[in-house]
């Protein structure tokens, strides 16, 4: 009978080994690819178990938590929402992150090992620290002035400050609150499905994630072209260019709003819009001279990032020299995001450089400590400093007497150009009102600020949609919020 | 154990024949310490993961285990002194354990606390645990009312028929606010009776009835009682749906089978009924299917869009544990649902104490079941014998079962993990085989006087 009880224990120990290997299996070996099933709501309880970092606007956080005391515990709140989701974007616990949240999501949820004190040890770790901060470029001031100024109006503003590339206002509206899809319950997607199904588009960041044809405001950028390549020398020389102009190798005849465009110098048609002058500048030019002026502006680039990605402004005539015509006033298949145009009018602003566009500022732990910073940007030259300086001179006649004079702000200089963009099977859409333009303090060495305003209202009667009219006051209640706060630095 | 004998085996030389092993009641005290105080650390460990403080329950909570520990040594103390001294702590231990796993999981289930009852319960354990003690001076006694304790067993297992189905299982008595498992009872009475029953007929079950190719297949006569014993019990299973137990059932036969007979055609009839059994059951149920196709593809339900099952959940409660765990209180094994604190108790404990916890816990169960087959195995009587060996298997297979199930090892049977799961029965009789394997191991090392068993 020895014999049988050893035996029948032997087989007690093969069971016990079994059930030893099968759990090192599963706690060792299975551990990571269990652990990263998205089925599996420990990842969802780790991610909201502390509360989350803070965006901060203004040295002041615009973003906090509220601990809900559910199993996914803490919410996102929003002081001032719809102002700032467009840079901060929402952090739902239903629909995911976008914009800054999205972006920084490692830092804002405490996983990016930059954020402990030794990182390669937090790496090997599992724990999850508090979240850090992001601390941003935006001018609290001009954020608000832009707001304001776009009213209850479809429309985008952004402004950077030329010489550093930081983003001072990212505005666009109608906007939304985001806190309003912080959770996860019924509230969140009855918000969810209005927001998505409205019509306006609340949810769209018309500043960074929507194109329109830039119109006028890119004959900055075909203007930059004639000057670089040689095509035109002198401001104020005469050009050869009919009034009205029969596109190339087409029957269609491109006018003019205004008079006084025949022959008129490079000055003369920049101040007054001069369709005609800049077609034909345009393909005097060529494709391949404006597209690579329009590309070192920063048009047909993929990938920027600030850091969550911005729509790519596209600059691509054909061989077609009507078209190009037409792409050369910011027509045909030319659009650009506000980001963008903002960034051409910081161009000419910074002397013919200009660093990449940011929106972070540094990024913090919990108690402050600087863990990143922007550092200082690349510069990417544009043009030559001079040309810029007689663009700057050219932006600076539209709003000293040009179509441009509602953006003039006393004491102040300010360079700028309207566009008012067709749109539409026929242009039969309503137009967009564009404004770009810089302003210089009086005690400023350079300029301070180059914004970009684009209205798209469909209530307004189309005769008095204008960029003057229109986008410039708005592009300058930004420009005097910024010229009003001492300079930071 | 071997270090004793062979020390006594030497000092025999010397000492007279009638040397007796040393009693090792102090070293069973102090182990008892060990085990109530890793009980009140683990309670402690819990409160203060979850609100920082020593949870106010902790002294009395102390008090209440280290009593009952104390109760139950002065019982051994003063009727089995040479009883082995593993089985007891080791069972406070596993028992102090599951009261913290199931403290622990009330917390995340307001409504419904589990750990009182728990407690009430372990405390008619140890009292019952302390009666087997004191009463039963032979276990050889238990012999003698062999075919009562069969009978008992099947009544048991028949009561529940007559009360309704609890999630889909008739094994529960509903008595005013308490719920029986009349089941788990039967356990110990059966391996009783199997002890007793082939401690009588091993040699008519081992050497009669006739050769089939190398196979000694025995008699009817012999066979039919244990065989009908044994059908009924697992047909009223069947229709119980209680899987895991009839699946434990059917093991405790063929183990205690094989060792009163020695004789490897038990083993081949009893993987032909097991398989046949298996099949059948697996074909005509679809409570078993489900399961089978769970243990198959526990990712199915994730796949299908209707989120995780409970054995996907359990799977993920263990894999979040990792080697270390997350520490108590800090894991989410409430994911798991329904029967967190019952059948997919491991669950708990493989999230928050990790592979080396689990580890621990297995070892633990092993050491107890290494206990019952020591005393087997030095125990001259068969009946004890037998018992012994039934009484560790019964442990062995149980923790296989439901371990096994719970980490998907083998398809998922409702079954509760001795000592640490929430069920009354479960604990009353966990505390039964460890009074009895107190018994037995103490009768084995009283009489062991240098000798080798035969």
């Amino acid at each position: 009978m020895t014999r049988y009880v050893r035996r029948a224990a032997a087989f007690c120990v093969l069971l016990l080994v079994a059930l030893l290997v099968n759990t090192a299996r599963l706690q060792v070996l299975q551990a990571p690819s269990y652990g990263g099933n998205p089925a599996n709501r420990r990842l969802a309880i780790a991610r909201y178990e502390r509360p989350r970092g803070e965006i901060l606007v203004g040295g002041r956080p615009v973003t906090g938590s509220r601990d809900t005391g559910e199993q996914l515990r803490y919410e996102r709140t929003y002081s001032e929402g719809p102002l700032y989701a467009p840079v901060t974007g929402f952090a739902s616990q239903r629909y995911g992150t976008t914009f800054l949240e999205h972006a920084e999501d490692a830092v804002l949820s405490g996983t990016d090992p930059m954020l402990a004190s030794f990182p390669l040890l937090a790496a090997a770790g599992r724990s999850r620290r508090a979240g850090g901060d992001v601390v941003t470029t935006i001018d609290p001031a001009a954020q608000r002035a832009a707001f304001a100024a776009l009213g209850p109006r479809k429309g985008a503003v952004a402004a950077v400050e030329p010489a550093t590339g930081r983003i001072l206002a990212l505005v666009s509206t109608p906007s939304y609150d985001p806190a309003e899809l912080s959770g996860n319950g019924p509230a969140v997607a009855a918000a969810w499905a209005r927001l998505t199904s409205d019509p306006d588009q609340p949810l769209l960041n018309r500043a960074v994630r929507q194109t329109y044809p830039p119109g006028s405001t890119f004959k900055v950028v075909t203007a930059a072209a004639a000057l670089e390549s040689g095509v035109v020398t002198d401001l104020d020389a005469r050009t050869d260019s009919p009034d009205p102009y029969r596109l190339p190798g087409s029957t269609t005849r491109l006018v003019n709003e205004g008079g006084g465009c025949r022959d008129a110098s490079l000055r003369h048609a920049f101040t007054w819009s001069c369709n005609t002058v800049f077609a034909k500048l345009g393909v005097d030019v060529g494709a391949t001279v404006m597209k690579e002026t329009a590309e070192r502006f920063g048009f047909n680039e993929l990938g920027l990032r600030i850091p969550f990605w911005v729509a790519r402004s596209t600059f691509d005539p054909t061989e077609d020299r009507a078209q190009l015509a037409l792409s050369s006033i910011g027509q045909f298949n030319t659009r650009a995001t506000p980001l963008q145009m903002a960034m051409v009018a910081a161009a000419v602003a910074g002397g013919g450089q200009v660093p990449a566009p940011y929106l972070v500022e540094r990024i913090t732990r919990p108690g402050g400590a600087v863990v990143a910073t922007a550092g200082s940007r690349p510069l990417r030259q544009v043009m030559s400093p001079a040309t810029a300086a007689r663009l700057r001179e050219l932006m600076y006649d539209v709003v000293a007497e040009g179509t441009g004079r509602n953006a003039a702000i006393p004491g102040a200089v300010v360079g700028g150009k309207t566009g008012t963009a067709q749109h539409g099977v026929g242009n039969s859409g309503t137009p967009y009102a564009w404004f770009i333009s810089w302003a210089q303090g009086e005690r400023d060495v350079v300029p301070r600020v180059a914004v970009a305003v684009v209205v798209e209202d469909a209530s307004a009667r189309r005769g008095d949609i204008s960029g003057g009219g229109t986008a410039a006051p708005v592009a300058r209640a930004v420009m005097e919020a910024v010229l009003r706060t001492p300079p930071a630095r | 154990m071997l270090t004793p004998v062979t020390r006594v085996a030497a000092a025999d030389q010397a000492a007279p024949a009638t040397a007796r092993l040393p009693r090792r009641r102090g070293v069973e005290l102090a182990l008892l310490v060990v085990a109530v105080l890793l009980s009140v650390y683990g309670y402690c460990a819990v409160g203060l993961a979850k609100y920082g403080t020593v949870p106010p329950g902790a002294a009395g909570y102390g008090a209440g285990l280290g009593g009952l520990a104390l109760l139950a040594h002065c019982a051994v103390r003063l009727r089995a002194p040479y009883a082995d001294p593993l089985p007891l702590p080791i069972g406070v231990l596993l028992n102090g354990l599951g009261l913290v796993l199931i403290y622990r999981l009330d917390l995340e289930t307001p409504g419904e606390s589990a750990a009182p009852a728990q407690l009430v319960w372990s405390t008619l354990g140890v009292a019952l645990f302390t009666l087997v003690v004191l009463v039963l001076r032979d276990h050889r006694w238990l012999q003698r009312y062999c075919y009562l304790w069969g009978a008992a067993a099947l009544a048991l297992l028949t009561l529940p028929i007559l009360f309704p189905a609890i999630n889909g299982a008739r094994i529960w008595m509903r008595l005013g606010g308490l719920s029986i498992q009349p089941g788990e009872f039967a356990k110990v009475l059966l391996a009783v009776f199997f002890a007793a029953y082939l401690a009588d007929h091993r040699n008519a079950l081992a050497y009669t009835g006739r050769q089939v190719w190398r196979l000694q297949l025995p008699t009817g006569r012999v066979l039919g009682p244990v065989v009908a014993i044994w059908l009924l019990s697992v047909g009223v299973l069947v229709l119980e749906r209680d899987l895991g137990t009839s699946l434990l059932f059917f093991g405790l036969f063929v183990v205690m089978l094989y060792v009163a007979t020695g004789r490897t055609g038990w083993i081949a009839v009893g993987l032909l009924l097991a398989a046949a059994g298996a099949v059948a059951v697996g074909w005509l149920e679809p409570h078993v299917h489900s399961r089978v196709q769970e243990w198959l593809h526990p990712f199915a339900s994730v796949e299908a869009g209707r989120g995780p099952g409970q054995v996907a959940q359990s799977l993920f409660s263990f894999a979040a544990g990792g080697v270390l765990g997350t520490g108590l209180g800090l894991g989410h094994s409430i994911l798991v649902g329904f029967a967190a604190k019952s059948d997919f108790i491991l669950a708990t404990a493989g999230e928050e104490l990790g592979l080396a916890g689990l580890s621990a816990v297995f070892l633990l169960y092993a050491l107890l079941v290494e206990r019952g087959f020591r005393a087997g195995l030095v125990l001259r009587d068969p009946f004890g014998r037998l018992l012994a060996v039934g009484l560790a298997a019964i442990v062995a297979l149980q923790v296989f079962v439901i371990a096994g199930g719970v980490t998907g090892l083998i398809p998922l049977t409702g079954m509760a993990m001795p000592f640490l799961a929430q069920g009354g029965s479960s604990v009353v009789t966990n505390w039964t085989i460890v009074a009895l394997l107190i018994r037995v191991s103490h009768v084995a090392r009283r009489q062991y006087d240098g000798r080798p068993a035969p």
